[in-house]
């Protein structure tokens, strides 16, 4: 039971950057491996102001930002610069390990003996799992509410047109730039928001925590969308979260098997692909990756 | 209202494959013409509309609409004055996109897009009055993604969504080509109901000789690039398919070859 609970919390922790992913995934039909550096920049960002005396507020919030500008540098190498989005995101995934490296000051940094939400949440006389439920929960009822009314405004339709037929869309007098770039922002912004979570979750921030991010974000997608459906944005905001929670289950299971952690990485990309052999999912993501490789802009009918 | 001068489009400059596709276009298009273009396959058809609406940036030459220069604009910024309907029907609308908010989007083209909510329920209404008129059962479908809308739906869908707020140019690139007989039919007159109607600019590439001389009152030829046929009011009433058959092969010493073209 208490291995199912404690699941459950990292799913709910980890489901705002699932969310994320799904924006630039599933929204913007770009395959974005910003989202690894961006990762580990959330979490980097928040240990090294918390360890700072910054409050763990304004520490997540600054997460949120640095998130927000790494996402802004790939929309802009991808939409201005005219490289692939794929390459792109590798590009700024790559630069951002010094970028990391730079702001933590070392590879590591721990802040258990620090305030942060959850133990805020712990004085409150709530256990570590329970704290992660919490704050997790609400953040991600926060962003689902948040990108369902935004999806359904103006600017919101003229993204997931963007994503959907950009060639329909800049007829409709749209900069798709913008649109893409403002995609890409928003995904990894949500990343490094969960990112820090995650990280006041764990008392530490290492500088290769990010890595698997893009797997374990494609497969709460992917997994979510075919258990829960996608009839529509709200459909598909919710389905992802509660694809992140099924995600960190079987997961719990297959370590309970007999697997240990080390074998985590392997684990997840196995997970992967069996979501990826689904027939739903396979066609979208050979068709995402089409788009990826794409030049940026170079969309002639 | 439409102006093209001298315009050149080459493609994949500086390479082997290098491509010039239109040689020298110059076009006046008056205010309320209906223009019918007919051409050989890959005589630039396509490429011309594209050139005008922005899709491609020209090589060489002006391109004037309603008295603005639109030479340098990109796309987006010249839609505002275009609407546009494809020759393939999953072109002209975001499939995971509901009708409604297809027609939503069009509704504001050329307009900012702000954090105001996507749709609202004086537009739902108006659309559910406009969907009634084409008669094709879309009236009660405003919530479905038009990935579930026939080929026949969907153009004529695009149409209404192209007719907006009158844009001052209606593109139409052989926009019944993919349907079949009965519906090309039923989308054509819609058309030229549509274009009637609100008065309309609109050039459309056709496929169909008799359709191309029995609409609009101008009729245009293209043929490796050039305007090799311009033929307006009385003369292109006159004009019966043989005629212009005739004229293709007197103006460019060649056969006309199109795969697509339906003679009568
Ligand atoms: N974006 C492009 N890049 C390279 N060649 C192109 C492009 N667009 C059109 N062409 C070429 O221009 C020629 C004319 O095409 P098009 O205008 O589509 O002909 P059509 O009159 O049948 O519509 C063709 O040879 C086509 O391959
Ligand atoms: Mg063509």
């Amino acid at each position: 039971m208490n291995v199912i609970l404690g699941a459950f919390a990292q799913g709910l922790l980890w489901a705002v950057m699932a969310i994320g992913v799904y924006i630039t995934y599933r929204i913007l039909d770009i395959a974005d491996l910003t989202a690894e550096g961006c990762f580990t920049l959330g979490a980097g960002i928040t240990c090294k102001l918390i360890t700072s005396g910054c409050d763990p507020f304004v520490s997540t919030l600054a997460a949120l930002i640095g998130g927000l500008l790494a996402g802004l540098v790939t929309g802009l190498l991808h939409t201005k610069l005219k490289i692939p989005a794929l390459l792109a995101g590798i590009l700024t995934m790559t630069g951002l390990w010094s970028v990391n490296l730079r702001i933590m000051g070392r590879s590591n940094i721990a802040i258990l003996r620090e305030t942060s939400l959850i133990t805020m949440l712990m004085e409150g006389g709530l256990s570590k799992n329970m704290a992660a439920i919490v704050s997790g929960a609400a953040l991600t009822v926060v962003v689902i509410a948040f990108l369902w009314w935004f999806f359904n405004t103006e600017l919101g339709y003229s993204l997931r047109a963007t994503g959907n037929n950009i060639n329909m869309i800049k007829a409709q007098g749209v900069n798709t730039d913008t649109s893409i770039i403002l995609g890409v922002m928003l995904g990894n912004g949500l990343i490094a928001l969960s990112s820090s979570l995650v990280s006041q979750f764990n008392g530490f921030a290492d500088i290769s925590m990010g890595m698997g991010t893009i797997v374990i974000g494609l497969a709460s997608v992917i997994i979510g969308e075919v258990v829960f459906g996608r009839r529509s944005i709200l459909n598909s905001l919710i389905a992802v979260a509660l694809g992140s929670v099924l995600y960190r289950i079987i997961i719990a299971i297959v370590l309970r098997l007999g697997m240990n952690s080390n074998d985590m990485k392997l684990i997840s990309s196995i997970l992967l692909v069996i979501a990826l052999c689904l027939p739903a999912a396979r066609e979208q993501v050979s068709k995402v990756l089409k788009n990826s490789l794409r030049k940026g802009g170079s969309t002639n009918a | 209202m439409l102006k093209l001068n001298n315009v050149h489009q080459k493609f994949e400059i500086g390479t082997v494959n290098e491509k010039h596709v239109l040689c020298g276009i110059d076009l006046h298009i008056n205010e309320g013409d209906f223009v019918t273009i007919i051409g050989s396959n890959g005589a630039g058809k396509s490429t011309m509309l594209n050139a005008i609406t922005g899709t491609n940036m020209i090589t060489e030459g002006t391109i004037i609409i309603d008295g603005n220069d639109v030479t340098k604009e990109p796309e987006y910024k010249r839609a505002k004055y275009i609407g546009r309907v494809f020759q393939d029907p999953r072109m002209g609308t975001a499939s995971d996109m509901s009708i409604e908010e297809n027609l939503a989007i069009a509704y504001r083209r050329g307009k900012p897009r702000t954090l105001k909510w996507g749709i609202s329920h004086k537009e739902r209404e108006e659309y559910k009055n406009l969907l009634a008129e084409l008669d094709l059962g879309l009236d009660t479908r405003l919530k479905d993604k038009t990935r579930f809308l026939s080929g026949g739906q969907r153009q004529a869908l695009t149409l209404l969504m192209a007719s907006f707020h009158h844009p001052k140019l209606l593109l139409l690139d052989e926009h019944t080509a993919a349907l079949d007989p009965k519906t090309a039919a039923r989308v054509l007159e819609l058309t030229v109901k549509l274009v009637e109607e609100n008065k309309l600019t609109a050039m459309m590439v056709t496929h169909n000789m008799r359709d191309a001389l029995r609409i609009g009152n101008r009729l245009i030829m293209l043929h490796k690039g050039r305007i090799i046929l311009d033929i307006s009011g009385e003369e292109k009433k006159k004009l019966n398919v043989p005629d212009l058959l005739e004229m293709f092969k007197k103006a460019s010493g060649e056969e006309m070859n199109n795969d697509r073209m339906q003679l009568s």
